[in-house]
């Protein structure tokens, strides 16, 4: 199905320099000349689009929390602040990689430690006032607030005393590594060096806010009538689970680039009713689809699946027998044959996966260890369980009420069962109960998934360090902490990866604190009349760039 | 005794009943706030657990911002204080908005819908009611209360989508799902009528069931003796006795049609106060949850109170204990 999109993506290019002329003649010529080459390539190649509405209409599947960026913590939250919000940075709408965006340059000091940001002086807010540098620096400031909640906060961690100022442990704004140079100038001192801090300057909880619009407004900054933008689009109504309707911010600086006229973003939940208003043509972009209708959807011609930074695994609680002896953690992981899991269960082409980390740009995970019931019997007569030795005590999964995980549990289950002899019993739990049961480690085995907050690999690895917060394993290793630490301070690429691989080795063929089983895939339907979508590991698709033309 | 004591008595029995009734309503709510106030900061998770684990040190700033680093005698005591204010507190999955607000934003479209489903179930099941009465025993009879068993007793969950699938798929008469307030009530008609049906049904057994018993009657067998016409018998003497278990049974209905939404909301993804009850129990959030429980509390004590006061109105023969 991948195939059929990048197809109808690629159908255009034929007619580029047709287009490139078109978009030359078409566009005023000061215009012409700031667009920079990267960005002219997301643009239409004519003048098509103009006799078709622009009117995008997309699901949304859920209603915000909130659309306040520092507060966002969920995707569907963030498709919306990432349409009313900029950042410094923003991301290449497929490359991901860092591109100017209130920042129209930045430099980054020789030990990595220093970052100066150049805001472009083009800037504004929705409300025609400049965004300047003490904009972003009270932003951010703002974040770091105990009393803002920003649960996200630790995305600034990185910087220096900023972790100190969020925990009380600072009383003074002025000692974090955030100093405004001038108006237009911002310089950001690390704590260390981070080679990921541009994809967090991009994240929408570093985003530039009116922090004296929210100083007047409080919680309902936010609502039509008071919020102000510095993004691409605003606010124009929020009806509560009835829709928000965006339109173009007409003073954002790359204006000239958007051509949605209006954004109605639908909050239904009940994905099989959006599905029959999708089929029904009122809806262009379904980011989720009911999962029980998969095989019918799959034969539409609009259906998608592409990979996304996301992992589907165990978790075995280490401090509860059997899984304190490695061996038998060993054998549950090699008895399983993800294939079966991933082509007669979920079907949804997701990659069967024995290591826990996806491929993020340059870094490619390593293999990790395949099915082998054979070894995985071998390693429970080492541990002394066996038929003739003692008996390997039941063990139960547990996974948050969905169609979804109960499928692929009873198929793990029922591998155990065959392969290893051993009972297994599934509970099912509200999402929250389950998540009380992770953080108090009562559980045996747990379903579990993680999608990246940023595009690099720390975002995986430092779930497991000792102690740490998504860790819920009860397990440690002084080793890993050590690699972790050590990558982290590391500026090579390379020498990075090279940690990161021994840290999954480590995870997925030594101590198995998890079990990985497969790549999440990002499914969903897009009518071919929509342009400008991209597809990237992240699922993240930024409205400036999309255009409809029948 | 004369028959004007006879009301007068009566008036005084139903006087008593209603204030006693009215005293008794707070204390039975106040008994389902704090019970449902415990139980739902008992159940396991809270509002700000999340897959990412939040710093333990922002999560207790967060905890502090919504009162919840308090111990729990003191969160209910504010929780109560605020309440007789008529404060229900900020949403805590919501962050932009006040449990007033939504309360405010969503209960008047429950309440829209119900009205327009009690509408539809009250209509389409006193006439099948009648007619099955009038025509007892033929196959218009059986038709109607095979129509009505089959509406009692499939699913909203089915009725809504198979609604959807022939209507707005179908033949396109109506909105598949959405809403636009009262300024467009086409999109209102199916998710009314699905909530409608099963209540139409159960309506229509008991209209016919109220009708039979009348129409057996000595009274209406003395109408008939007079020669008057069939028509003038049915409208003017039989209904009135017919529709009484109609009426009691409508309250409690008008009650569960307001408050038992939730799978229709859901289905046609009305933003009525139903769906926010369910999120809000998942999410746990705690202020939301008590604001509906509140709400939909209060409204069936009144339905309910209400339907027994119009009882004992539309018939003499009720006595008030």
């Amino acid at each position: 199905m991948i195939p059929t999109l990048i197809s109808r993506l690629s159908k255009f290019f034929p007619t580029l320099f047709i287009a490139f002329f078109l978009l030359n003649w078409c566009s005023t010529g000061s215009a012409v000349t700031t667009i920079p080459d990267w960005k002219k390539s997301y643009l239409p190649k004519s003048d098509a689009w103009r006799k078709t509405a622009q009117h995008f209409v997309f699901n949304n599947s859920t209603e915000p929390d909130t659309i306040d960026p520092a507060l966002v913590t969920g995707v569907p939250e963030s498709r919306i602040a990432d349409a009313l919000f900029e950042g410094l940075i923003s991301l290449d709408p497929k490359t991901l990689q860092p591109r100017p965006a209130i920042a129209e340059s930045w430099k980054i000091s020789d030990d990595g430690l220093r970052y100066t940001f150049y805001l472009r002086k083009d800037a504004r807010w929705s409300n025609d006032t400049p965004i300047t540098a003490p904009d972003f620096y009270q932003s951010w400031k703002r974040v770091l607030m105990p009393e803002t909640g920003a649960a996200y906060a630790y995305q600034l961690f990185p910087v220096r005393g900023a972790e100190e100022f969020a925990k009380g442990q600072l009383d003074s704004f002025s000692d974090v590594g955030i100093n405004v140079i001038d108006n237009h100038t911002l310089d950001v001192q690390l704590k260390s060096p981070c080679s990921y801090f541009l994809n967090l300057v991009a994240f929408h909880t570093l985003f530039a806010v009116p922090v004296n619009i929210i100083k007047k407004y409080g919680d309902r900054w936010v609502l039509p009538e008071n919020i102000v933008c510095s993004g691409a689009f605003t606010l124009k109504s929020w009806k509560p689970r009835q829709k928000i309707e965006l339109i173009p911010n007409p003073h954002y600086w790359d204006g000239k680039v958007c051509k949605l006229e209006r954004v109605t973003v639908l909050p239904y939940d009940d994905l099989d009713t959006a599905y029959r208003l999708y089929l029904n043509g009122d809806i262009h972009w379904m980011p989720s689809i009911p999962v029980l209708k998969l095989d019918e959807i799959k034969r539409h011609p609009d259906y998608y699946a592409m990979p996304y930074l996301g992992s589907y695994f165990y978790r075995l609680n280490v401090t509860r027998a059997p899984f304190t002896d490695v061996r038998v953690r060993k054998a549950f992981s090699l008895a399983i044959d993800r294939k079966i899991l991933t082509e007669h269960v979920l079907k949804g082409g997701e990659q069967p996966a024995t290591w826990f980390c996806p491929p993020i740009g340059d870094y490619a995970p390593i293999k990790g260890l395949t099915y082998n019931r054979v070894r995985a019997r071998e390693l429970l007569r080492e541990a002394g369980y066996g038929t003739d030795l003692k008996r390997l005590p039941d063990v139960e999964v547990l996974y948050n009420t969905s169609e979804g995980h109960k499928k692929v549990a009873e198929a793990i289950a029922q591998q155990w069962k065959d392969n290893l002899k051993v009972n297994v019993s599934l509970r099912n739990t509200e999402w929250k109960v389950l998540l009380n049961d992770m953080n108090t480690l009562n559980y045996q085995i747990s379903r579990s998934g993680w999608i990246g907050d940023y595009g690099d690999p720390n975002t995986f690895f430092d779930m497991f360090v000792t102690g740490g917060g998504n860790n819920r394993t009860g397990w440690s290793s002084d080793r890993y902490d050590d690699l972790l630490q050590r990558s982290q301070l590391e500026r090579d690429t390379a020498k990075r990866n090279q940690l990161f691989k021994q840290m999954e080795a480590i995870l997925v063929e030594e101590e198995f604190p998890i079990i990985p089983l497969y790549i999440y895939v990002n499914k969903g339907l897009l009518r071919d009349s929509v342009y400008g979508w991209f597809e990237n590991i992240r699922d993240l698709h930024s409205l400036k760039y999309v255009w409809l033309e029948e | 005794m004369g028959f004007r004591t006879i009301l007068r008595k009566l008036q005084g029995d139903q006087f008593r009943y209603v204030v006693i009734r009215l005293i008794q309503a707070p204390v039975v709510l106040l008994l389902l706030i704090t019970l449902s106030f415990f139980l739902m900061r008992f159940a396991p998770g809270g509002p700000f657990m999340l897959e990412q684990r939040t710093d333990p040190v922002i999560e207790q700033a967060i905890r502090a911002k919504y009162l919840l680093d308090k111990p729990l005698s003191y969160q209910y005591w504010s929780f109560v204080k605020d309440l007789l204010r008529g404060d229900l507190g900020p949403s805590f999955k919501h962050k932009n908005r006040t449990v007033n607000e939504i309360i405010a934003a969503t209960l008047p479209h429950s309440i829209y819908l119900g009205v327009i489903a009690t509408l539809l179930a009250a209509f389409l099941g006193i006439a099948a009611g009648l007619f099955s009465a009038i025509r007892h025993d033929t196959s218009v009879d059986y038709g109607l209360m095979a129509c009505a068993v089959i509406g009692i007793s499939l699913p909203t969950f089915v009725i809504g989508p198979l609604l959807q699938l022939s209507f707005s798929i179908y033949w396109q008469w109506f909105p598949l799902a959405g809403y636009e307030g009262m300024a467009k009530p086409s999109y209102i008609i199916l998710p009314a009528l699905s909530l409608a049906l099963p209540f139409a049904g159960r309506i229509a057994r008991l209209m016919r069931a109220g009708m039979l018993d009348v129409l057996n009657a000595d009274f209406v067998r003395t109408a008939r003796a007079k020669g008057l016409p069939e028509t003038i018998v049915i409208f003017r003497h039989t209904i009135r006795g017919g529709i009484l278990p109609v009426v009691s049974y409508l309250g409690p209905a008008i009650a569960q049609l307001v408050t038992g939404s939730l799978v229709v909301e859901k289905i046609f993804q009305i933003p009525g106060l139903g769906r926010e009850f369910v999120e809000g129990a998942l999410n746990r959030d705690y202020t939301l949850v008590m604001g509906t429980v509140i709400v939909y509390g209060a409204l069936i004590i009144l339905f309910n109170l209400l339907s027994d006061i119009m009882y004992g109105v539309l018939d003499p023969r009720v006595k008030y204990v």
